[in-house]
């Protein structure tokens, strides 16, 4: 089934491995770039700050995070546990490639997180989709945003 | 599932203390979002223990207290309670961090800021924790062997231990690294094992790389080229002494994630392309030519438009010995810009050797100031006022236009140090 044949109401179901249990819904933000913690995010607004990253300015605050991973310095997990602390955390994390630091982050951010997909989540995970984790489980569950 | 031998058992048990139960409990959890069977031992750790941010004191001053123990207990070891944190086990450094012990008013910090400083840097040494407060911590005096297990935060320290050294460590965090201290444990994965460390990605170099800007932007381009995977250069006709890999590795690992890459002829697990690929196919071949090079050199230019420089950094990573005689030789007797300011950063071991030899002097009588500790990426501190810098570091380069708002030039050190005496950019590609 392609993106592209689905209709408002579809929904579509990725199996992974939880990294960190919980369950949470919400909106999708997705992008195919990595994320710098350290030097690359604000912490106290939840912003990516990097220069010519594709999500520079926008906030992950309480959104499902979508993206292939955690790139740049090793303060990438303090940076992101911070985010905790201002309550400008992602609500959930979906990656598709394991690094130390990531792992690292989303254990002290205390988030659902996910990854080992057997389908690629970026090739199916738009931004304002709605997505339901079950880190639990390894289930996630996608509603496709509805066309204009 | 995570195995556990029976010492981490014994201490998830708490028979080690609440300490050591809360550092087991997340170095568990750690090691299972890895999907990590076992754990290593390690005897060499380098992190940012217990270190505050104003910040972060004042938020835990609001919730369960501000000092060092509540810091350590509810940041790093990632504890909803409070505990008492106990002298390391293991051989530990506290890297970089807070500001430099003299001239902390310069670097525009508060007499309340230095006292917390000064306090968490008691407490540090207090815990066993030796200071050495630098990015470069192999030239400090932690200086891993090869295979050794080691536990270490800073992504330009990681690559310089797995890369030049042949020591293993994975791009460790504050907490993984605070966590290991006191247990003297780090999840068995990644860098410490055998199959993780052959190479993935072929870079072929076709111009000769030879200076240390050339290092960078070789580095720079690998860590774009390649992410977070592993590269194998070959082509290398010039022999790298420890300046190039220094801002090699740190280039390569910010521009991409770049933890471990390989030399071949060069560094110690690559004695030929086939021994550093292993079982491993090249997932890619890329080449670094005259135009790649030409296009690092744009792109780390690419935060620059007014060539009236008022600061000039150098030091990133923190510079060696070798890097302050360097420094101090070009000034040769001559005076800064009045406009422009000069800081060059490096560590207190460092500096120590540098003042011995009287190029702390040196920098200081034309205008300039060696600092300890920090870097202005790191602090977010730069000369009041300053609208450009010019920098000899990609990595510097590629983090610090975007912290603190500034333009920025990269060039040479001697660029650099020509800006800082006439105040003015005149860098070219060379």
């Amino acid at each position: 089934m392609s993106v592209e044949a689905l209709t408002r109401n579809d929904t579509i179901v990725l199996h992974g491995r939880k990294v960190v249990g919980g369950v949470t819904e919400g909106e999708a933000l997705v992008t195919h770039q990595t994320i710098s913690g350290w030097g690359g995010i604000n912490s106290m607004t939840g912003t990516v700050i990097e220069t010519r990253h594709e999500l520079r300015g926008v906030s992950f605050k309480d959104k499902i995070l979508v993206y292939p991973g955690a790139k740049g310095s090793s303060g990438w997990s303090a940076a992101f546990h911070t985010t905790r602390l201002t309550k400008t955390a992602p609500k959930a994390m979906l990656f598709t490639v394991m690094t130390a630091k990531i792992a690292l982050g989303a254990v002290v951010m205390r988030i659902p997180s996910m990854t080992d997909f057997d389908r690629d989540p970026l090739d199916v995970i738009e931004t304002g989709d709605w997505v339901k984790v079950d880190a639990d489980r390894g289930v996630v569950e996608v509603t496709k945003k509805a066309r204009p | 599932m995570v195995k556990l031998a029976d010492d981490e058992q014994a201490m998830l048990d708490g028979q080690g203390g609440p300490a050591k139960q809360k550092a087991m409990e997340l170095l568990v959890k750690y090691a299972e979002a890895l999907n990590c069977e076992d754990f290593v031992n390690t005897n060499n750790i380098a992190g940012v223990p217990g270190s505050s941010t104003l910040f972060l004191k004042n938020y835990y001053k609001e919730h369960n207290g501000g000092d060092y123990n509540a810091i350590f207990s509810l940041f790093d070891l990632d504890s909803d309670t409070v505990v008492p944190v106990p002298k390391v086990s293991a051989y530990s450094c506290h890297l970089q961090g807070g500001m430099d012990p003299n001239e902390w008013a310069t670097m525009g910090y508060t007499q309340e800021a230095y006292d917390h400083f000064r306090a968490d840097e008691a407490a540090v040494a207090d815990h066993g924790i030796q200071l050495m407060k630098t990015c470069t911590p192999y030239l400090a005096g932690n200086v891993p062997v090869k295979g050794e297990h080691c536990a270490w935060m800073e992504s330009s320290a990681v690559v310089f231990c797995n890369s030049v050294i042949g020591g293993r460590t994975n791009t460790e965090g504050r907490e993984s690294t605070s966590a290991a201290m006191l247990t003297g444990k780090i999840p068995n994965w990644g860098f410490h094992r055998d199959a993780f460390r052959h190479g993935t990605h072929a870079i072929e170099v076709e111009v000769p790389i030879e200076s240390m800007i050339d290092w960078g932007m070789l580095g720079y381009f690998t860590g774009y080229a390649v992410e977070e995977n592993i590269p194998v250069i070959t082509g290398v006709t010039y022999q790298p002494n420890l300046i190039r890999h220094k801002h090699f590795g740190a280039a390569a690992a910010s521009s991409g994630g770049v933890e471990l890459y390989h030399m071949v002829g060069i560094t110690p697990e690559a004695p030929s392309r086939e021994v550093a690929f292993g079982n491993n196919r090249p997932v890619e071949t890329i080449k670094y030519g005259l135009t790649e090079r030409r296009k690092m050199y744009d792109l780390l230019n690419s935060n620059g438009t007014s060539t009236d420089v008022d600061y000039v950094m150098l030091g990133c990573p923190h510079a060696s010995i070798e890097q302050l005689w360097e420094i101090a030789g070009m000034l040769d007797g001559r005076k800064l810009s009045p406009n422009t300011h000069l800081w060059v950063f490096t560590s207190r071991s460092v500096k120590s050797m540098s003042d011995n030899n009287g190029y702390t002097k040196a920098i200081r009588d034309a205008g300039g100031l060696v600092l300890t500790d920090t870097c202005s990426a790191i602090s977010q501190s730069v000369p009041k006022g300053t609208k450009v810098v010019a920098l000899d570091s990609a990595k510097q380069s590629h983090y610090l236009p975007a912290m603190v708002g500034i333009e920025a030039w990269f060039g040479t050190t001697r660029d650099c140090i020509e800006a800082a005496i006439t105040g003015k950019w005149k860098g070219e590609l060379p």
